[in-house]
Protein backbone atom coordinates (compact mmCIF):
# COMPACT_ATOMS: atom_id res chain seq x y z
CA UNK A 1 0.00 0.00 0.00
CA UNK A 2 2.68 2.45 1.07
CA UNK A 3 5.02 1.38 -1.69
CA UNK A 4 2.18 1.81 -4.13
CA UNK A 5 1.66 5.37 -3.01
CA UNK A 6 5.29 6.24 -3.55
CA UNK A 7 5.14 4.71 -6.97
CA UNK A 8 2.08 6.79 -7.83
CA UNK A 9 3.83 9.97 -6.70
CA UNK A 10 6.89 9.07 -8.75
CA UNK A 11 4.72 8.43 -11.80
CA UNK A 12 3.10 11.81 -11.17
CA UNK A 13 6.49 13.53 -11.08
CA UNK A 14 7.43 11.73 -14.26
CA UNK A 15 4.14 12.78 -15.90
CA UNK A 16 4.72 16.47 -15.26
CA UNK A 17 8.35 16.22 -16.37
CA UNK A 18 7.33 14.36 -19.54
CA UNK A 19 4.80 17.06 -20.38
CA UNK A 20 7.41 19.80 -20.03
CA UNK A 21 9.74 17.92 -22.33
CA UNK A 22 7.05 17.55 -24.99
CA UNK A 23 6.36 21.26 -24.81
CA UNK A 24 10.09 21.98 -25.05
CA UNK A 25 10.43 19.83 -28.17
CA UNK A 26 7.65 21.73 -29.88
CA UNK A 27 9.06 25.17 -29.17
CA UNK A 28 11.80 25.02 -31.76
CA UNK A 29 12.10 28.77 -32.08
CA UNK A 30 12.61 29.13 -28.34
CA UNK A 31 15.39 26.56 -28.40
CA UNK A 32 17.09 28.27 -31.32
CA UNK A 33 16.95 31.70 -29.72
CA UNK A 34 18.13 30.35 -26.39
CA UNK A 35 21.25 29.08 -28.19
CA UNK A 36 21.78 32.00 -30.53
CA UNK A 37 21.43 34.65 -27.86
CA UNK A 38 24.35 33.47 -25.68
CA UNK A 39 26.47 32.97 -28.79
CA UNK A 40 25.82 36.59 -29.72
CA UNK A 41 26.94 37.67 -26.26
CA UNK A 42 30.11 35.67 -26.69
CA UNK A 43 31.01 36.62 -30.24
CA UNK A 44 29.57 40.07 -30.72
CA UNK A 45 29.70 41.53 -27.24
CA UNK A 46 32.78 39.53 -26.25
CA UNK A 47 34.76 40.47 -29.34
CA UNK A 48 33.77 44.12 -29.14
CA UNK A 49 34.60 44.64 -25.50
CA UNK A 50 37.49 42.21 -25.62
CA UNK A 51 39.21 44.46 -28.16
CA UNK A 52 39.76 47.12 -25.51
CA UNK A 53 39.64 45.21 -22.23
CA UNK A 54 42.50 43.24 -20.83
CA UNK A 55 42.02 40.56 -18.22
CA UNK A 56 45.02 38.93 -16.62
CA UNK A 57 45.54 35.41 -17.90
CA UNK A 58 42.83 34.70 -20.51
CA UNK A 59 41.24 36.60 -23.35
CA UNK A 60 37.93 38.33 -22.69
CA UNK A 61 35.70 35.96 -24.67
CA UNK A 62 37.02 32.98 -22.77
CA UNK A 63 36.65 34.93 -19.56
CA UNK A 64 32.94 35.63 -20.03
CA UNK A 65 32.09 32.14 -21.36
CA UNK A 66 31.25 30.82 -17.83
CA UNK A 67 29.30 34.02 -17.16
CA UNK A 68 27.26 33.59 -20.32
CA UNK A 69 26.51 29.97 -19.41
CA UNK A 70 25.25 31.16 -16.04
CA UNK A 71 23.22 33.86 -17.75
CA UNK A 72 21.55 31.24 -19.94
CA UNK A 73 20.65 29.25 -16.86
CA UNK A 74 19.34 32.39 -15.15
CA UNK A 75 17.08 33.53 -17.96
CA UNK A 76 15.94 30.07 -19.03
CA UNK A 77 15.12 28.96 -15.49
CA UNK A 78 13.38 32.05 -14.14
CA UNK A 79 11.23 32.49 -17.22
CA UNK A 80 10.37 28.82 -17.31
CA UNK A 81 9.09 29.13 -13.75
CA UNK A 82 7.21 32.34 -14.39
CA UNK A 83 5.49 30.65 -17.29
CA UNK A 84 3.04 28.96 -14.89
CA UNK A 85 1.23 32.28 -14.68
CA UNK A 86 0.33 31.71 -18.31
CA UNK A 87 -0.53 28.04 -17.71
CA UNK A 88 -2.88 29.09 -14.97
CA UNK A 89 -4.49 31.71 -17.14
CA UNK A 90 -5.18 29.08 -19.79
CA UNK A 91 -6.42 26.63 -17.13
CA UNK A 92 -3.84 24.09 -18.27
CA UNK A 93 -2.78 23.50 -14.70
CA UNK A 94 -6.31 23.03 -13.38
CA UNK A 95 -6.68 19.49 -14.69
CA UNK A 96 -3.24 18.58 -13.35
CA UNK A 97 -3.89 20.03 -9.92
CA UNK A 98 -7.04 17.92 -9.29
CA UNK A 99 -5.19 14.70 -10.03
CA UNK A 100 -4.47 12.41 -7.07
CA UNK A 101 -0.84 13.55 -6.95
CA UNK A 102 0.48 15.75 -4.17
CA UNK A 103 1.31 19.37 -4.94
CA UNK A 104 4.90 18.83 -3.94
CA UNK A 105 5.28 16.11 -6.58
CA UNK A 106 3.79 18.36 -9.23
CA UNK A 107 6.19 21.08 -8.13
CA UNK A 108 9.11 18.68 -8.27
CA UNK A 109 8.07 17.53 -11.75
CA UNK A 110 7.97 21.14 -12.90
CA UNK A 111 11.38 21.90 -11.41
CA UNK A 112 12.92 18.85 -13.07
CA UNK A 113 11.21 19.70 -16.35
CA UNK A 114 12.60 23.23 -16.26
CA UNK A 115 16.08 22.05 -15.31
CA UNK A 116 16.05 19.54 -18.15
CA UNK A 117 15.10 22.23 -20.69
CA UNK A 118 17.81 24.53 -19.43
CA UNK A 119 20.54 21.90 -19.15
CA UNK A 120 19.86 20.65 -22.67
CA UNK A 121 20.58 24.18 -23.84
CA UNK A 122 23.71 24.25 -21.74
CA UNK A 123 24.92 21.00 -23.29
CA UNK A 124 24.58 22.58 -26.72
CA UNK A 125 26.56 25.60 -25.51
CA UNK A 126 29.25 23.27 -24.16
CA UNK A 127 29.60 21.90 -27.69
CA UNK A 128 30.90 25.32 -28.70
CA UNK A 129 33.50 25.37 -25.95
CA UNK A 130 36.26 24.25 -28.34
CA UNK A 131 36.09 27.72 -29.90
CA UNK A 132 37.46 29.16 -26.66
CA UNK A 133 41.07 28.00 -26.36
CA UNK A 134 41.54 28.52 -22.61
CA UNK A 135 38.57 26.31 -21.66
CA UNK A 136 39.58 23.09 -19.98
CA UNK A 137 37.20 20.37 -21.25
CA UNK A 138 37.86 18.21 -18.17
CA UNK A 139 36.21 20.86 -16.05
CA UNK A 140 32.91 20.53 -17.90
CA UNK A 141 31.31 17.86 -15.62
CA UNK A 142 31.94 19.98 -12.54
CA UNK A 143 30.65 23.11 -14.28
CA UNK A 144 27.60 21.13 -15.35
CA UNK A 145 26.91 20.09 -11.77
CA UNK A 146 27.13 23.67 -10.51
CA UNK A 147 24.90 24.96 -13.27
CA UNK A 148 22.38 22.18 -12.62
CA UNK A 149 22.10 23.12 -8.94
CA UNK A 150 21.82 26.77 -9.95
CA UNK A 151 19.03 25.84 -12.32
CA UNK A 152 17.12 24.05 -9.54
CA UNK A 153 17.39 27.19 -7.45
CA UNK A 154 16.26 29.51 -10.23
CA UNK A 155 13.41 27.40 -11.61
CA UNK A 156 12.13 27.13 -8.04
CA UNK A 157 12.43 30.89 -7.68
CA UNK A 158 10.53 31.41 -10.95
CA UNK A 159 7.78 29.02 -9.85
CA UNK A 160 7.59 30.72 -6.44
CA UNK A 161 7.12 34.10 -8.10
CA UNK A 162 4.74 32.59 -10.67
CA UNK A 163 2.59 31.20 -7.85
CA UNK A 164 2.27 34.68 -6.41
CA UNK A 165 1.64 36.63 -9.61
CA UNK A 166 -1.94 37.17 -10.69
CA UNK A 167 -1.21 38.36 -14.20
CA UNK A 168 1.50 38.55 -16.81
CA UNK A 169 2.09 42.22 -16.01
CA UNK A 170 4.48 41.23 -13.24
CA UNK A 171 6.83 39.74 -15.86
CA UNK A 172 8.35 43.08 -16.82
CA UNK A 173 8.84 44.11 -13.23
CA UNK A 174 10.55 40.86 -12.31
CA UNK A 175 12.72 40.95 -15.35
CA UNK A 176 13.90 44.56 -14.79
CA UNK A 177 14.21 44.54 -11.03
CA UNK A 178 15.33 40.99 -10.37
CA UNK A 179 16.65 39.06 -13.34
CA UNK A 180 18.83 41.76 -14.92
CA UNK A 181 20.32 42.98 -11.63
CA UNK A 182 21.14 39.38 -10.71
CA UNK A 183 22.93 39.06 -14.02
CA UNK A 184 24.83 42.36 -13.94
CA UNK A 185 25.85 41.91 -10.32
CA UNK A 186 27.17 38.39 -10.75
CA UNK A 187 30.60 39.13 -12.14
CA UNK A 188 29.55 37.36 -15.33
CA UNK A 189 31.01 40.12 -17.50
CA UNK A 190 33.70 41.67 -15.33
CA UNK A 191 36.21 40.53 -12.73
CA UNK A 192 35.56 41.37 -9.10
CA UNK A 193 38.79 43.09 -8.10
CA UNK A 194 40.17 46.12 -6.28
CA UNK A 195 39.25 48.39 -9.21
CA UNK A 196 35.52 48.07 -8.41
CA UNK A 197 33.93 50.56 -5.97
CA UNK A 198 33.20 49.07 -2.56
CA UNK A 199 29.39 49.29 -2.76
CA UNK A 200 29.40 47.28 -5.98
CA UNK A 201 31.63 44.60 -4.48
CA UNK A 202 29.21 44.39 -1.53
CA UNK A 203 26.24 43.84 -3.80
CA UNK A 204 28.09 41.35 -5.95
CA UNK A 205 29.07 39.32 -2.92
CA UNK A 206 25.45 39.23 -1.73
CA UNK A 207 24.32 37.79 -5.04
CA UNK A 208 24.22 33.99 -4.95
CA UNK A 209 24.82 33.86 -8.70
CA UNK A 210 28.27 35.34 -8.17
CA UNK A 211 29.25 32.03 -6.61
CA UNK A 212 27.84 30.09 -9.53
CA UNK A 213 29.83 32.18 -12.01
CA UNK A 214 32.93 31.93 -9.86
CA UNK A 215 32.62 28.17 -9.45
CA UNK A 216 32.05 27.57 -13.15
CA UNK A 217 34.92 29.87 -14.02
CA UNK A 218 37.13 27.98 -11.60
CA UNK A 219 36.16 24.66 -13.14
CA UNK A 220 36.60 25.73 -16.75
CA UNK A 221 39.39 28.33 -16.61
CA UNK A 222 40.97 27.79 -13.25
CA UNK A 223 40.36 31.48 -12.56
CA UNK A 224 38.44 32.05 -9.32
CA UNK A 225 38.15 34.19 -6.23
CA UNK A 226 36.45 31.88 -3.73
CA UNK A 227 37.46 28.31 -2.92
CA UNK A 228 35.31 25.75 -4.73
CA UNK A 229 33.63 24.45 -1.57
CA UNK A 230 32.35 27.95 -0.82
CA UNK A 231 30.87 28.28 -4.30
CA UNK A 232 29.24 24.86 -4.10
CA UNK A 233 28.03 25.50 -0.56
CA UNK A 234 26.42 28.86 -1.32
CA UNK A 235 24.72 27.58 -4.47
CA UNK A 236 23.41 24.46 -2.76
CA UNK A 237 22.11 26.49 0.16
CA UNK A 238 20.43 28.90 -2.26
CA UNK A 239 18.84 25.96 -4.10
CA UNK A 240 17.51 24.39 -0.89
CA UNK A 241 15.97 27.67 0.28
CA UNK A 242 14.40 28.40 -3.10
CA UNK A 243 13.09 24.86 -3.43
CA UNK A 244 11.44 25.00 -0.02
CA UNK A 245 10.03 28.45 -0.61
CA UNK A 246 8.78 27.46 -4.05
CA UNK A 247 7.13 24.27 -2.87
CA UNK A 248 5.34 26.13 -0.08
CA UNK A 249 4.07 28.90 -2.34
CA UNK A 250 3.15 26.44 -5.08
CA UNK A 251 1.21 24.29 -2.62
CA UNK A 252 -0.74 27.30 -1.43
CA UNK A 253 -1.47 28.55 -4.91
CA UNK A 254 -5.17 28.69 -5.81
CA UNK B 1 -26.08 1.86 -2.60
CA UNK B 2 -25.35 5.58 -2.57
CA UNK B 3 -22.09 6.45 -4.23
CA UNK B 4 -22.34 10.15 -3.41
CA UNK B 5 -23.78 11.39 -0.16
CA UNK B 6 -23.85 14.96 1.07
CA UNK B 7 -25.13 16.24 4.39
CA UNK B 8 -25.93 19.93 4.76
CA UNK B 9 -23.02 20.72 2.50
CA UNK B 10 -22.38 24.45 2.76
CA UNK B 11 -19.99 26.99 1.27
CA UNK B 12 -19.88 30.68 2.00
CA UNK B 13 -17.54 33.23 0.50
CA UNK B 14 -17.55 36.11 2.94
CA UNK B 15 -21.12 37.32 2.76
CA UNK B 16 -22.03 35.31 -0.31
CA UNK B 17 -23.75 32.04 0.51
CA UNK B 18 -22.86 30.03 -2.56
CA UNK B 19 -24.21 26.70 -1.31
CA UNK B 20 -26.61 26.58 1.63
CA UNK B 21 -26.90 23.11 3.03
CA UNK B 22 -27.34 20.56 0.29
CA UNK B 23 -28.43 17.00 1.06
CA UNK B 24 -28.03 14.55 -1.77
CA UNK B 25 -27.94 10.81 -2.21
CA UNK B 26 -26.85 9.73 -5.63
CA UNK B 27 -27.08 6.06 -6.50
CA UNK B 28 -24.50 4.00 -8.30
CA UNK B 29 -24.93 4.08 -12.06
CA UNK B 30 -27.29 7.03 -12.02
CA UNK B 31 -27.15 10.02 -14.35
CA UNK B 32 -27.96 12.91 -12.08
CA UNK B 33 -28.58 16.44 -13.30
CA UNK B 34 -28.02 19.55 -11.22
CA UNK B 35 -30.06 22.29 -12.84
CA UNK B 36 -30.13 25.90 -11.92
CA UNK B 37 -29.61 29.44 -13.15
CA UNK B 38 -26.28 31.31 -13.19
CA UNK B 39 -24.80 31.64 -9.75
CA UNK B 40 -27.06 28.97 -8.23
CA UNK B 41 -24.07 27.15 -6.76
CA UNK B 42 -23.64 24.27 -9.21
CA UNK B 43 -19.93 24.71 -9.87
CA UNK B 44 -19.26 25.31 -6.19
CA UNK B 45 -21.07 22.09 -5.26
CA UNK B 46 -19.11 20.08 -7.81
CA UNK B 47 -15.89 21.77 -6.70
CA UNK B 48 -16.49 20.64 -3.13
CA UNK B 49 -17.29 17.08 -4.19
CA UNK B 50 -14.04 16.95 -6.19
CA UNK B 51 -12.09 18.32 -3.19
CA UNK B 52 -11.00 21.46 -5.04
CA UNK B 53 -13.07 23.69 -2.75
CA UNK B 54 -13.15 23.15 0.97
CA UNK B 55 -16.69 23.21 2.39
CA UNK B 56 -17.46 25.77 5.08
CA UNK B 57 -19.57 23.21 6.92
CA UNK B 58 -21.45 19.98 6.38
CA UNK B 59 -19.98 16.83 4.96
CA UNK B 60 -19.92 14.66 1.90
CA UNK B 61 -18.52 11.34 0.85
CA UNK B 62 -17.81 9.67 -2.44
CA UNK B 63 -17.59 5.89 -2.66
CA UNK B 64 -17.33 5.92 1.12
CA UNK B 65 -14.43 8.39 1.34
CA UNK B 66 -14.94 11.65 3.16
CA UNK B 67 -14.11 14.64 0.97
CA UNK B 68 -12.40 16.56 3.77
CA UNK B 69 -10.70 13.76 5.69
CA UNK B 70 -9.60 11.71 2.74
CA UNK B 71 -9.26 13.96 -0.31
CA UNK B 72 -6.55 11.84 -1.96
CA UNK B 73 -8.80 8.78 -2.14
CA UNK B 74 -11.72 10.88 -3.34
CA UNK B 75 -9.60 12.33 -6.13
CA UNK B 76 -8.69 8.88 -7.33
CA UNK B 77 -12.40 7.98 -7.46
CA UNK B 78 -13.69 10.96 -9.40
CA UNK B 79 -13.35 12.27 -12.91
CA UNK B 80 -14.17 15.83 -13.78
CA UNK B 81 -14.84 17.88 -16.86
CA UNK B 82 -14.63 21.51 -15.87
CA UNK B 83 -16.99 24.22 -17.01
CA UNK B 84 -14.09 25.98 -18.78
CA UNK B 85 -11.89 23.98 -21.15
CA UNK B 86 -8.68 22.67 -19.59
CA UNK B 87 -7.02 20.68 -22.37
CA UNK B 88 -3.31 21.11 -22.84
CA UNK B 89 -3.36 22.69 -26.28
CA UNK B 90 0.36 22.25 -26.94
CA UNK B 91 -0.11 18.49 -26.62
CA UNK B 92 -1.89 16.14 -29.02
CA UNK B 93 -5.11 14.36 -28.13
CA UNK B 94 -3.21 11.18 -27.41
CA UNK B 95 -0.64 13.00 -25.27
CA UNK B 96 -3.36 14.67 -23.24
CA UNK B 97 -4.78 11.26 -22.40
CA UNK B 98 -1.35 9.82 -21.67
CA UNK B 99 -0.54 12.66 -19.28
CA UNK B 100 -3.81 12.02 -17.50
CA UNK B 101 -3.23 8.26 -17.34
CA UNK B 102 0.17 8.85 -15.73
CA UNK B 103 -1.17 11.39 -13.26
CA UNK B 104 -3.96 9.02 -12.21
CA UNK B 105 -1.64 6.04 -11.95
CA UNK B 106 -3.37 3.91 -14.59
CA UNK B 107 -1.19 0.77 -14.54
CA UNK B 108 1.36 0.72 -17.35
CA UNK B 109 0.08 -2.52 -18.85
CA UNK B 110 -3.46 -1.13 -19.22
CA UNK B 111 -2.52 2.38 -20.29
CA UNK B 112 -2.34 2.05 -24.06
CA UNK B 113 -5.41 -0.16 -24.29
CA UNK B 114 -7.43 2.17 -22.16
CA UNK B 115 -6.38 5.26 -24.14
CA UNK B 116 -7.31 3.55 -27.44
CA UNK B 117 -10.65 2.47 -26.00
CA UNK B 118 -11.52 5.97 -24.89
CA UNK B 119 -10.38 7.56 -28.16
CA UNK B 120 -12.62 5.19 -30.05
CA UNK B 121 -15.53 5.77 -27.74
CA UNK B 122 -15.49 9.49 -28.58
CA UNK B 123 -14.56 8.91 -32.25
CA UNK B 124 -11.24 10.73 -32.07
CA UNK B 125 -8.90 7.86 -32.86
CA UNK B 126 -8.11 9.28 -36.30
CA UNK B 127 -7.26 12.74 -34.96
CA UNK B 128 -5.39 11.67 -31.84
CA UNK B 129 -1.97 12.69 -33.13
CA UNK B 130 -2.99 16.25 -33.94
CA UNK B 131 -2.39 19.05 -31.47
CA UNK B 132 -5.62 19.77 -29.61
CA UNK B 133 -5.13 23.39 -30.58
CA UNK B 134 -6.43 22.34 -33.99
CA UNK B 135 -9.61 20.68 -32.65
CA UNK B 136 -13.08 22.14 -32.93
CA UNK B 137 -15.01 23.02 -29.77
CA UNK B 138 -17.03 19.82 -29.97
CA UNK B 139 -13.94 17.66 -30.45
CA UNK B 140 -12.23 19.26 -27.47
CA UNK B 141 -15.23 18.59 -25.31
CA UNK B 142 -15.31 14.97 -26.43
CA UNK B 143 -11.64 14.55 -25.63
CA UNK B 144 -12.28 16.02 -22.19
CA UNK B 145 -15.07 13.49 -21.66
CA UNK B 146 -12.70 10.71 -22.66
CA UNK B 147 -10.06 12.08 -20.32
CA UNK B 148 -12.52 12.29 -17.44
CA UNK B 149 -13.40 8.62 -17.83
CA UNK B 150 -9.93 7.30 -18.58
CA UNK B 151 -9.09 6.16 -15.07
CA UNK B 152 -12.49 4.50 -14.57
CA UNK B 153 -13.81 6.88 -11.93
CA UNK B 154 -16.68 5.79 -9.71
CA UNK B 155 -18.26 9.18 -10.31
CA UNK B 156 -17.85 11.50 -13.26
CA UNK B 157 -18.67 15.18 -12.82
CA UNK B 158 -19.54 17.18 -15.89
CA UNK B 159 -19.92 20.91 -15.39
CA UNK B 160 -21.89 22.31 -18.33
CA UNK B 161 -20.61 19.75 -20.82
CA UNK B 162 -22.44 21.35 -23.74
CA UNK B 163 -22.03 25.04 -23.00
CA UNK B 164 -21.19 27.12 -26.03
CA UNK B 165 -21.69 24.34 -28.56
CA UNK B 166 -24.15 24.41 -31.44
CA UNK B 167 -27.37 22.40 -31.05
CA UNK B 168 -26.22 19.58 -33.31
CA UNK B 169 -22.96 19.12 -31.44
CA UNK B 170 -24.83 19.30 -28.15
CA UNK B 171 -27.05 16.42 -29.17
CA UNK B 172 -23.97 14.38 -30.09
CA UNK B 173 -22.27 15.14 -26.78
CA UNK B 174 -25.34 13.98 -24.89
CA UNK B 175 -25.37 10.79 -26.91
CA UNK B 176 -21.75 10.20 -25.96
CA UNK B 177 -22.48 10.84 -22.32
CA UNK B 178 -25.31 8.33 -22.31
CA UNK B 179 -23.25 5.79 -24.17
CA UNK B 180 -20.29 6.23 -21.85
CA UNK B 181 -22.32 6.05 -18.68
CA UNK B 182 -23.84 2.83 -19.91
CA UNK B 183 -20.68 1.21 -21.17
CA UNK B 184 -18.54 2.15 -18.20
CA UNK B 185 -21.21 1.79 -15.54
CA UNK B 186 -20.23 5.16 -14.19
CA UNK B 187 -22.29 7.43 -12.03
CA UNK B 188 -22.58 10.79 -13.79
CA UNK B 189 -23.35 14.09 -12.13
CA UNK B 190 -23.85 16.90 -14.58
CA UNK B 191 -24.92 20.50 -14.53
CA UNK B 192 -26.61 22.31 -17.34
CA UNK B 193 -28.76 25.23 -18.31
CA UNK B 194 -30.44 23.27 -21.05
CA UNK B 195 -33.55 21.88 -19.38
CA UNK B 196 -34.85 20.05 -22.41
CA UNK B 197 -31.57 18.22 -22.75
CA UNK B 198 -31.30 17.33 -19.08
CA UNK B 199 -34.77 15.88 -19.29
CA UNK B 200 -33.70 13.47 -21.99
CA UNK B 201 -30.54 12.16 -20.33
CA UNK B 202 -30.99 12.35 -16.58
CA UNK B 203 -32.52 9.65 -14.43
CA UNK B 204 -33.08 12.21 -11.73
CA UNK B 205 -32.60 15.94 -11.51
CA UNK B 206 -32.12 18.30 -8.62
CA UNK B 207 -33.22 21.86 -9.18
CA UNK B 208 -30.92 24.24 -7.39
CA UNK B 209 -31.58 27.90 -6.79
CA UNK B 210 -29.73 30.32 -4.54
CA UNK B 211 -27.61 27.49 -3.17
CA UNK B 212 -30.54 25.27 -2.18
CA UNK B 213 -32.06 22.18 -3.74
CA UNK B 214 -35.70 23.10 -4.21
CA UNK B 215 -36.88 19.96 -5.97
CA UNK B 216 -35.39 16.55 -6.59
CA UNK B 217 -36.95 13.71 -8.54
CA UNK B 218 -37.13 11.94 -11.88
CA UNK B 219 -37.98 14.42 -14.66
CA UNK B 220 -41.35 12.78 -15.27
CA UNK B 221 -42.29 12.98 -11.62
CA UNK B 222 -41.28 16.62 -11.48
CA UNK B 223 -43.47 17.35 -14.43
CA UNK B 224 -46.37 15.81 -12.56
CA UNK B 225 -46.18 18.88 -10.37
CA UNK B 226 -47.68 20.75 -13.28
CA UNK B 227 -50.81 18.62 -13.05
CA UNK B 228 -50.64 17.19 -16.53
CA UNK B 229 -50.80 18.29 -20.14
CA UNK B 230 -52.54 21.42 -21.26
CA UNK B 231 -55.01 21.26 -24.11
CA UNK B 232 -56.42 24.47 -25.51
CA UNK B 233 -59.40 24.14 -27.77
CA UNK B 234 -61.17 26.83 -29.66
CA UNK B 235 -64.79 26.03 -30.31
CA UNK B 236 -68.15 27.82 -30.51
CA UNK B 237 -69.81 26.34 -27.45
CA UNK B 238 -67.63 23.90 -25.60
CA UNK B 239 -69.58 21.78 -23.08
CA UNK B 240 -67.49 22.69 -20.06
CA UNK B 241 -69.46 20.64 -17.53
CA UNK B 242 -69.31 17.50 -19.61
CA UNK B 243 -65.60 17.91 -20.12
CA UNK B 244 -64.97 18.43 -16.46
CA UNK B 245 -66.76 15.20 -15.67
CA UNK B 246 -64.29 13.14 -17.68
CA UNK B 247 -62.12 11.06 -15.31
CA UNK B 248 -58.78 12.18 -16.74
CA UNK B 249 -59.55 15.90 -16.77
CA UNK B 250 -58.18 17.84 -13.84
CA UNK B 251 -59.10 21.40 -14.47
CA UNK B 252 -61.12 23.35 -16.97
CA UNK B 253 -60.94 27.03 -17.58
CA UNK B 254 -63.27 28.82 -19.92
CA UNK B 255 -62.16 31.92 -21.76
CA UNK B 256 -64.05 34.00 -24.28
CA UNK B 257 -63.29 31.90 -27.29
CA UNK B 258 -61.23 29.07 -25.93
CA UNK B 259 -61.26 26.40 -23.30
CA UNK B 260 -58.13 25.36 -21.41
CA UNK B 261 -58.12 21.83 -20.16
CA UNK B 262 -55.48 20.43 -17.83
CA UNK B 263 -55.47 16.68 -18.18
CA UNK B 264 -53.47 13.49 -17.96
CA UNK B 265 -52.08 11.84 -21.09
CA UNK B 266 -53.58 14.18 -23.62
CA UNK B 267 -52.19 12.18 -26.51
CA UNK B 268 -54.32 9.18 -25.47
CA UNK B 269 -57.56 10.90 -24.60
CA UNK B 270 -57.76 13.61 -27.18
CA UNK B 271 -59.94 11.73 -29.68
CA UNK B 272 -62.61 11.06 -27.08
CA UNK B 273 -62.43 14.61 -25.82
CA UNK B 274 -62.85 16.07 -29.26
CA UNK B 275 -65.78 13.81 -29.99
CA UNK B 276 -67.91 15.55 -27.37
CA UNK B 277 -67.08 19.09 -28.49
CA UNK B 278 -69.00 20.36 -31.50
CA UNK B 279 -67.46 22.69 -34.07
CA UNK B 280 -63.84 22.58 -33.01
CA UNK B 281 -61.86 25.33 -34.71
CA UNK B 282 -58.39 24.48 -33.53
CA UNK B 283 -56.58 22.46 -30.92
CA UNK B 284 -53.26 22.94 -29.25
CA UNK B 285 -51.52 20.49 -26.91
CA UNK B 286 -48.78 21.56 -24.58
CA UNK B 287 -46.79 18.98 -22.68
CA UNK B 288 -45.05 20.47 -19.63
CA UNK B 289 -41.27 20.61 -19.62
CA UNK B 290 -38.71 20.93 -16.86
CA UNK B 291 -38.46 24.61 -17.71
CA UNK B 292 -42.10 24.96 -16.76
CA UNK B 293 -41.42 23.17 -13.49
CA UNK B 294 -38.54 25.51 -12.90
CA UNK B 295 -40.63 28.60 -13.53
CA UNK B 296 -43.39 27.30 -11.30
CA UNK B 297 -40.95 26.62 -8.46
CA UNK B 298 -38.81 29.72 -8.68
CA UNK B 299 -41.06 32.21 -10.40
CA UNK B 300 -38.30 32.80 -12.95
CA UNK B 301 -37.05 31.39 -16.18
CA UNK B 302 -33.74 29.55 -15.97
CA UNK B 303 -32.36 31.62 -18.79
CA UNK B 304 -33.26 35.15 -19.59
CA UNK B 305 -32.48 34.57 -23.24
CA UNK B 306 -34.68 31.54 -23.60
CA UNK B 307 -36.05 32.09 -27.07
CA UNK B 308 -35.76 28.36 -27.52
CA UNK B 309 -38.20 27.67 -24.73
CA UNK B 310 -40.98 29.89 -25.98
CA UNK B 311 -43.90 27.68 -26.74
CA UNK B 312 -43.66 25.89 -23.44
CA UNK B 313 -46.61 25.03 -21.26
CA UNK B 314 -46.48 28.17 -19.20
CA UNK B 315 -46.00 30.41 -22.20
CA UNK B 316 -49.11 28.92 -23.70
CA UNK B 317 -51.13 29.53 -20.60
CA UNK B 318 -49.93 33.10 -20.47
CA UNK B 319 -50.68 33.63 -24.12
CA UNK B 320 -54.18 32.25 -23.95
CA UNK B 321 -54.98 34.12 -20.79
CA UNK B 322 -53.89 37.33 -22.45
CA UNK B 323 -56.03 36.66 -25.43
CA UNK B 324 -58.99 35.91 -23.19
CA UNK B 325 -58.83 39.22 -21.40
N1 LIG C 1 -14.11 32.11 -5.37
C1 LIG C 1 -15.26 32.77 -5.13
N2 LIG C 1 -15.27 33.89 -4.38
C2 LIG C 1 -16.40 34.55 -4.12
N3 LIG C 1 -17.62 34.18 -4.55
C3 LIG C 1 -17.69 33.07 -5.31
C4 LIG C 1 -16.52 32.31 -5.65
N4 LIG C 1 -16.90 31.27 -6.40
C5 LIG C 1 -18.23 31.37 -6.55
N5 LIG C 1 -18.72 32.45 -5.89
C6 LIG C 1 -20.13 32.86 -5.82
O1 LIG C 1 -20.90 31.76 -5.43
C7 LIG C 1 -22.12 31.73 -6.13
C8 LIG C 1 -22.28 30.39 -6.83
O2 LIG C 1 -21.34 30.29 -7.89
P1 LIG C 1 -21.23 29.00 -8.81
O3 LIG C 1 -20.07 29.23 -9.70
O4 LIG C 1 -21.24 27.80 -7.98
O5 LIG C 1 -22.56 29.09 -9.66
P2 LIG C 1 -23.05 28.19 -10.87
O6 LIG C 1 -24.34 27.63 -10.47
O7 LIG C 1 -21.98 27.26 -11.28
O8 LIG C 1 -23.27 29.29 -12.00
P3 LIG C 1 -23.02 29.21 -13.58
O9 LIG C 1 -24.24 28.60 -14.14
O10 LIG C 1 -22.91 30.64 -13.96
O11 LIG C 1 -21.78 28.45 -13.82
C9 LIG C 1 -22.10 32.93 -7.06
O12 LIG C 1 -22.83 33.96 -6.44
C10 LIG C 1 -20.65 33.28 -7.16
O13 LIG C 1 -20.50 34.67 -7.36
MG1 LIG D 1 -20.89 26.99 -12.99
Amino acid sequence: MNGNRWQKELTGIYAVWWRELKVFQREKSRIVSSIVQPLMWLFLFGTGIGASVNISAVNYQDYIYPGVLTMSVLFGSVFFGLYIVWDRKLDVLKAVLVAPVSRISIFLGKVLGGCTDVMLQIIILFLFSFLFPSINPWGIPLAFLLLFITSIALVSMGLALGSLLESLEGFQVISSFLVFPLFFLSGALFPIDEKLPGWLVGLVKLNPLTYAVDGVRGALLNVNIFPFYIDLGVITFFAVIMFLLGSILFSRMK
Amino acid sequence: MSIIETKVLTKTYGRIQAVRGIDLNIEKGEIFGLLGPNGAGKTTTIGMLCTIIRPTSGSASIAGYDIVKNPASVRRKVGIVFQDPTLDTVLTGYENLKLHALLYGVPANLREKRIREMLELVDLADRCNDLTRTYSGGMRRRLELARGLLHRPAALFLDEPTLGLDPQTRTRIWDYIKKMAQKEQTTVVLTTHYMEEAERVCDRVGIIDHGRIIALDAPDNLKELMGGDLVVIRAQEPPAKKIKALPYVKEVKLDKDAIEITMKDAHLHLPELLSIIPDVECVEIRVPTLSDVFIRLTGRDIREDSAEDSGSWIDSVARYRQRGN
